[in-house]
């Protein structure tokens, strides 16, 4: 599903050049929960920056679902984005005027789907982080719990083949971290590609396998046994 | 461009922060307020001056022979002379794009003795001997009965058109004007008709005291021969009288045996030429007019441009997020700019909105109080509001532009960095 090949990429701080990842190479197949590690300036929100499409690699080759990501242009990148990956952010990043459904039926909306349509699909989604009946709050009515929960409807509502989730718990108290990551689980059980970055090593346990970056190379690469968080729940 | 929800976001964007909407809408609304206003004020000036002018023909020459200054062809200079029938006909031959020539014979004048008698009323008025086609030159309303025609003209009918001041100074009121007689220098004349003419630059009074009869007849009974007093010709529309008179008044001096050189031997007067002048005034007038109102709006729209960079700053996180979500560029930019747009047009529409009742009152203030010398009717045309209009979508296409192009230079990485 995600083929990365000799990964560099490179920042200019004023005269100095920061190097950040030096030489990744790894792929992640279809169905897989993996979960990016590694201390801050590691490397790993570049890493996943990147593999969003949202920054261009210096050198090396990225192939997504048989596609090579490279030299896009801001309009094909955003058709890319919509079209094969979910995000899933720590600090939710749901837009502020705009009720629960509507955010998740965001996405659709760029793929030009009629509204009933949408909003069918957004309330499907909706139903399955368990937030039906909150549809019609505005963000700032919502939990942090529930507003991660609309996030994650909102991201899986295009039906992107990747979800891409960076500390998606990172502003969770654990409990609710829990309830977030018993939600990536599931839709993982349903076969879906899940990508998340974090530094918290009981989180990274819930994957099913675990990459360690460390100054902008993989230093572990390994596949761990799940810990379920429905038992935590 | 036109779905549900593109403008339902524009309007949730615009109506979340009222008070600077309404500020910034403000600066459009008073830019188009103010050259509303300008603009009709200077229509309103226009207006009034024009209404001096008249109904009356603007593209006219009147012409009128003088003294000869030079001798020419074995006669002496300071000779007078009269045009002639013949030289009208010459004029029609030679010169083309003429639409009216009337030549005119006069009696009486400014001051001059009575030489109008009814019974035992007498006046002095002014009495013309003209060619039907002067209605449409000098126009006149006929209040009764009818005015000059051909039949008159070839008949040598003893006829007279009056005025409603004639009519005032022989008549008693009441009584039958049409049909009866008045003695002008001795001859009787038929009454066929009165009319009225629209007030002519302050001789509102003295354009209702004179008497028109038939341009032969007039030779005839007053002893004329073929001499013309004067002419009064006008050019087709497209073509000016002032760019053809020369060429007129070379044939009249053919024909009259005056030196081609000699300026001072037919006068005349173009009225086209000071029709022009005052036109150029008012030309100038509206240029001022567009100039400080759109200097004006233009401050209005920076206002606008300014406001949407600042919106677009604010929603910088928004846009990052849409553009992770998938958002084409393209689209966001339309987003800003219809919103720039969007504003721009609501807020001239509601100046335009107020000049036009601020318009309406004045009007209604004046219909009240009389005319007022020099103003009149200020107005704008439809055409000036929808130029207005065109203006408005412009500048907001333009205040929405840099903004807009400062929103798809967001990068979404960075967008979303921003906490």
């Amino acid at each position: 599903m995600i083929e990365i090949k000799d990964l560099h990429k490179s920042y200019k701080m004023g005269n100095n050049k920061l190097h950040v990842l030096k030489g990744l190479n790894f792929s992640i197949a279809e169905g897989e929960l993996v979960a990016i590690m590694g201390s801050s300036g590691s490397g790993k929100s570049t890493l996943l920056n990147i593999l969003g499409m949202l920054d261009e690699l210096d050198e090396g080759s990225y192939t997504l679902d048989g596609v090579p990501i490279k030299n896009l242009n801001e309009t094909k990148a955003a058709q890319y984005r919509n079209k094969f990956l979910g995000f899933v952010f720590q600090s939710f990043n749901l837009i502020n005027y705009k009720s629960a459904m509507e955010n998740v039926a965001l996405p659709l909306y760029y793929q030009k789907v009629p509204r009933k349509e949408r909003e069918e699909k957004a309330l499907k989604y909706l139903g399955q982080v368990g937030l039906k009946e909150w549809a019609d709050h505005l963000p700032n009515e919502l939990s942090g719990g529930q507003k991660q929960r609309v996030a994650i409807a909102r991201a899986m509502a295009a039906e992107p083949k990747v979800l891409l989730a960076d500390e998606p718990t990172g502003a969770l108290d654990s409990k609710t971290s829990y309830e977030v990551m018993d939600l990536i689980q599931k839709i993982n059980d349903n076969g879906n590609t899940i990508l998340v970055v974090t530094h918290e090593e009981d989180i990274a346990h819930m994957c099913k396998r675990i990459v360690h970056l460390k100054d902008g190379v993989i230093v572990e690469d390994k596949m761990v046994e799940q810990v379920r968080a429905e038992q935590y729940v | 461009m036109f779905n549900k929800d593109r403008w339902k976001e524009i309007l949730e964007v615009l109506t979340s922060n009222w008070f600077r909407t309404i500020l910034t809408a403000f600066g459009v609304f008073w830019g188009i307020f103010i050259l509303i206003i300008l603009l009709s004020a200077g229509k309103g000036l226009e207006n009034g001056i024009m209404q001096d002018f008249g109904d009356i023909a603007t593209n006219t020459m009147f012409m009128w022979s003088r003294t000869t200054t030079k001798t020419y062809k074995g006669l002496p200079k300071g000779r007078s002379f009269l045009f002639k029938t013949d030289d009208v006909q010459a004029i029609r031959d030679k010169v083309p794009n003429l639409r009216f020539i009337s030549p005119r014979n006069q009696l009486g004048g400014f001051n001059g003795a009575n030489n109008v008698v009814r019974g035992l009323k007498t006046g002095a008025y002014n009495v013309y001997g003209d060619y039907p086609e002067i209605i449409k030159q000098d126009p006149m309303t006929i209040t009764s009965g009818r005015f000059l025609n051909y039949n008159d003209i070839n008949e040598k009918r003893k006829i007279a058109i009056i005025g409603e001041g004639v009519k005032d100074g022989l008549y008693n009121r009441g009584e039958e004007v049409v049909g009866s007689y008045i003695k002008i220098q001795g001859v009787n004349f038929m009454v066929v008709g009165t009319y009225k003419k629209k007030s002519n630059d302050g001789d509102g009074e003295e354009g209702q005291k004179e008497i028109f009869v038939p341009f032969t007849s007039f030779s005839q009974a007053f002893n004329r021969g073929n001499d013309v007093g004067w002419m009064a010709i006008t050019a087709n529309d497209g073509t000016s009288i002032t760019s053809i008179k020369d060429k007129i008044m070379s044939v009249v001096k053919e024909n009259r045996k005056v030196h081609p050189d000699d300026q001072r031997a037919v006068g005349h007067f173009d009225l086209y030429e000071q029709f022009q002048r005052v036109q150029s005034l008012f030309g100038a007038l509206r240029f001022i007019a567009y100039f400080v109102g759109i200097l004006v709006l233009l401050s209005g729209v920076i206002g606008v441009s300014n406001i949407m960079l600042i919106v677009v700053k604010e929603r910088t996180k928004e846009i990052g997020i849409r553009r992770a979500l998938g958002e084409d560029p393209w689209s966001i930019k339309l987003q800003i700019l219809m919103e720039s747009i969007f504003l721009t047009i609501i807020s001239g529409m509601a100046g335009i909105t107020l000049g036009a009742m601020v318009i309406y009152a004045i009007n209604s203030l004046l219909d009240m109080n009389g005319p007022v010398d020099m103003f009149a009717n200020p107005s704008v045309s439809l055409s000036v509001v929808i130029g207005a209009l065109a203006i408005l979508i412009v500048s907001g296409l333009l205040a929405g532009f840099i903004p807009a192009q400062s929103a798809i230079k967001v990068r979404p990485i960075d967008a979303l960095r921003t906490e």
